[in-house]
């Protein structure tokens, strides 16, 4: 996976200053967030379902390996092929290669973010395959060679005029009308034709099931259905962290996603098939591509349990401001604050972590209780660490000798009153209270107090 | 030399996850509702008014009423050719329209036809949804998803309170490997400017007529 290529602050300042992102993120963000709080407060038992689903991923986790094999033998008896994948280049050489075999130089994709962290679509260009991008967004973003700014909504960034003189210089010449209707429907006669003719339709997967070879998918528009139920061939990739261990399982995600997701009751349509469906050849890859990295932390690990629901962008104070852009990645938000640096290294996303308040909003929505704010600790923890030998760490060393003796902590009480009027005032330390106040040391500390008495 | 780099992925990434200790983890907590309450006629009440806030046609009729409630329904919507399953019930069966069974109609010919008439293997009260499982009277899945009209006939008494539920029926569905498909409302996207636009590449119409069971 890509690292980002700037520093949080800096995307996030060239981003504040797009006036229609910021209209159009608050009015989503906002949207979305109270459909949710709706559809959530009327279940009884939305705890225990997230309860549930937090437990049901950690035993994935605890036993991946048994869980990958039940997988894959189920997935092979139901006549379905399994491939494994260390990186995105594996993967894509799979895609590749079953495209190729089956002479197709076009194939049609539904909305994946597991395609786009391996960049799919840039690697099969690269072997004279086309993807045609199925999802209304999706297909927005890929005729303008423009990228997602929210998990749920890629292109809620562009305007309804933005998109009519898009589709009238590509798609749908002469088009007129900026009502969504009319671009929807200009978007499905487009894809109509390349879905009755495609050959190799290409998906991610919101869940597969260890205990059956089930995947399954959940979806709105149908263009889903239509790339896994229309092509004679079908790829799908599916990150080794997407299994569920049973059928059952599934009572609980597709209670937890759709709510804190869409904030619908349930998505318009999901769909599950086990192996080869219908006369249909199944490919399968799992993939890693950082994901056993991410494991092999014991704090960290739970990002894994993510199951892309997007609910913590839409409450996130910094998300809703800065918008998808700013995080560099194809996993923005908190999720993405800490999935990216995991996936791609502390070392080349150090700034990530730090792109919260800890506020814990995130936290309280998440369907399946990722502690967000205690992974970002943990992370700046590490990105700190990561940098050796800068003035910070000096400095903590410095508060840490201070602090341990009480008589060079009476000292340094003594000095801060004296240094007060200009102590983080002058050098590095003054942009601390440029926008703070400092609160003035007492006259008196309680020990001087107490020896008095 | 491709089967042999894939099965060196396989073992190396079973052994980057075998590296690393096992976390402790101990049983699922299911205190989750796992069983409706409700009597069977709140429990249509709900699925009635679920699957109406997804802006689809719902119609409550009596058991002996479908093949006509279908022609009217068809008649409204100007639709005249509509596939159907091979074990679409007989007396389901409108007169007065061109029907055309489902042998395996290739695509276009689907999207030709002005829409098609199913069953269903269960439905959920709770989401207002209907679920199709290529069982005899339900199709197979392109069926029920090239045509730009789906009328879903549900009889009262396929319809369950809960998703896991639900769940719990279709268990053996998966095990048989039969696909299975959810159905909420019509196809919808919400992607410019988050206003919803009903049906994009699914069909745009759904009608939900819910047989009555007869007392």
């Amino acid at each position: 996976m890509r690292a980002p290529a700037e520093s949080f602050p800096a995307a996030a300042r060239r981003e504040l200053a797009n006036v229609q992102l910021r209209t159009n993120l608050r009015k989503a963000t906002d949207t979305i967030r109270d459909k949710r709080a709706r559809v959530v407060g009327e279940m009884p038992d939305w705890e225990d379902l997230r309860d549930a689903g937090r437990a049901i991923k950690a035993d994935l986790l605890a036993h991946l390996d048994d869980y990958l094999l039940q997988f894959e033998e189920a997935v092979q008896a139901a006549g379905g092929h399994v491939h494994w994948a260390r990186d995105a280049a594996e993967a894509n050489a799979v895609v590749a290669d079953v495209a190729r075999s089956h002479g197709a130089d076009e194939v049609v994709k539904m909305k994946s973010l597991t395609t786009d962290e391996i960049e799919l679509n840039d690697a099969l260009a690269e072997h004279g395959i086309c993807a045609t991008e199925t999802d209304f967004a999706e297909l927005i973003l890929q005729l303008d060679g423009d990228w997602s700014s929210h998990i749920l909504v890629p292109a809620i960034h562009r305007n309804r005029t933005e998109i009519r003189d898009l589709f009238a210089r590509t798609i749908a010449p002469g088009i007129v009308s900026d009502d969504p209707r009319d671009l929807a429907e200009a978007a499905r006669l487009y894809l109509r034709e390349k879905f009755l003719a495609a050959r190799v339709g290409v998906s991610g997967a919101n869940f597969g099931v260890a205990e059956t070879g089930t995947i399954c998918i959940v979806e709105s528009e149908g263009n889903g259905r239509m790339c896994t139920t229309l092509p004679r061939v079908l790829v799908t990739v599916l990150g080794i962290e997407k299994l569920v261990p049973t059928f059952a399982d599934l009572e609980v995600f597709l209670q937890l996603l759709p709510r804190s997701s869409t904030g619908e009751r349930m998505n318009p349509y999901t769909s599950l098939w086990t192996g080869a469906t219908e006369g249909q050849e199944l490919h399968v890859v799992l993939l890693d591509n950082g994901r056993t990295r991410v494991l092999a932390d014991d704090v960290g690990r739970q990002a894994l349990h993510c199951i892309r629901c997007s609910a913590c962008l839409n409450v996130c104070p910094v998300y809703s401001r800065t918008g998808g852009h700013a995080y560099g990645s194809v996993y923005p938000g908190p999720i993405g604050a800490i999935l990216t640096p995991q996936l791609v290294g502390i070392e080349n996303a150090a700034s990530l972590p730090f792109a919260s308040s800890l506020c814990g909003a995130c936290y309280e929505v998440c369907p399946v209780k990722i502690d967000i704010p205690s992974v970002l600790l943990h992370l700046r923890t590490r990105a700190v660490s990561a940098r050796a030998g800068r003035a910070e760490r000096a400095g903590m060393g410095l508060v840490a000798w201070m602090f341990s003796g009480r008589r060079r902590f009476g000292a340094a009480q003594r000095l801060a009153r004296l240094a007060q009027p200009f102590a983080l005032r002058l050098g590095p330390l003054a942009a601390w209270t440029r926008t703070r106040d400092l609160k003035p040391m007492p006259k008196e500390t309680f020990g001087e107090w107490w020896r008095k008495r | 030399m491709v089967a042999q780099t894939m099965s060196a992925a396989r073992e190396e990434i079973l052994g980057r996850v075998r590296a690393i200790p096992r976390a402790p983890s101990g049983p699922i907590p299911r205190s989750y509702r796992r069983a409706g309450t409700l009597s069977a006629r709140e429990r249509l009440a709900l699925f009635h008014e679920r699957v109406s806030d997804y802006r689809a046609d719902v119609r409550l009729i009596e058991p002996g009423e479908i093949a006509r409630t279908l022609e009217s329904v068809c008649a409204e919507r100007g639709a005249r050719r509509l596939a159907i399953p091979p074990g679409l019930p007989a007396e389901w069966r409108p007169r007065g329209l061109e029907l055309v069974q489902d042998d395996g109609l290739d695509p276009a010919a689907l999207d030709a036809l002005d829409g098609v008439i199913t069953g269903c293997t269960t439905a959920i009260a709770e989401t207002g949804t209907i679920v199709l499982s290529s069982a005899p009277a339900d199709g197979r899945r392109a069926l029920t998803l090239v045509p730009d009209l789906h009328i879903c006939v549900v009889g009262e008494t396929q319809i369950v309170e809960l998703v896991p539920e639900a769940i719990l029926l279709l268990h053996d569905v998966a095990v048989d490997r039969r696909p299975i498909t959810f159905v909420s409302g019509p196809s919808a996207t919400s992607d410019i400017e988050l206003s919803r636009v009903e049906g994009v590449h699914g069909p745009r119409t759904l009608v939900v007529l819910v047989a009555k069971e007869t007392t």
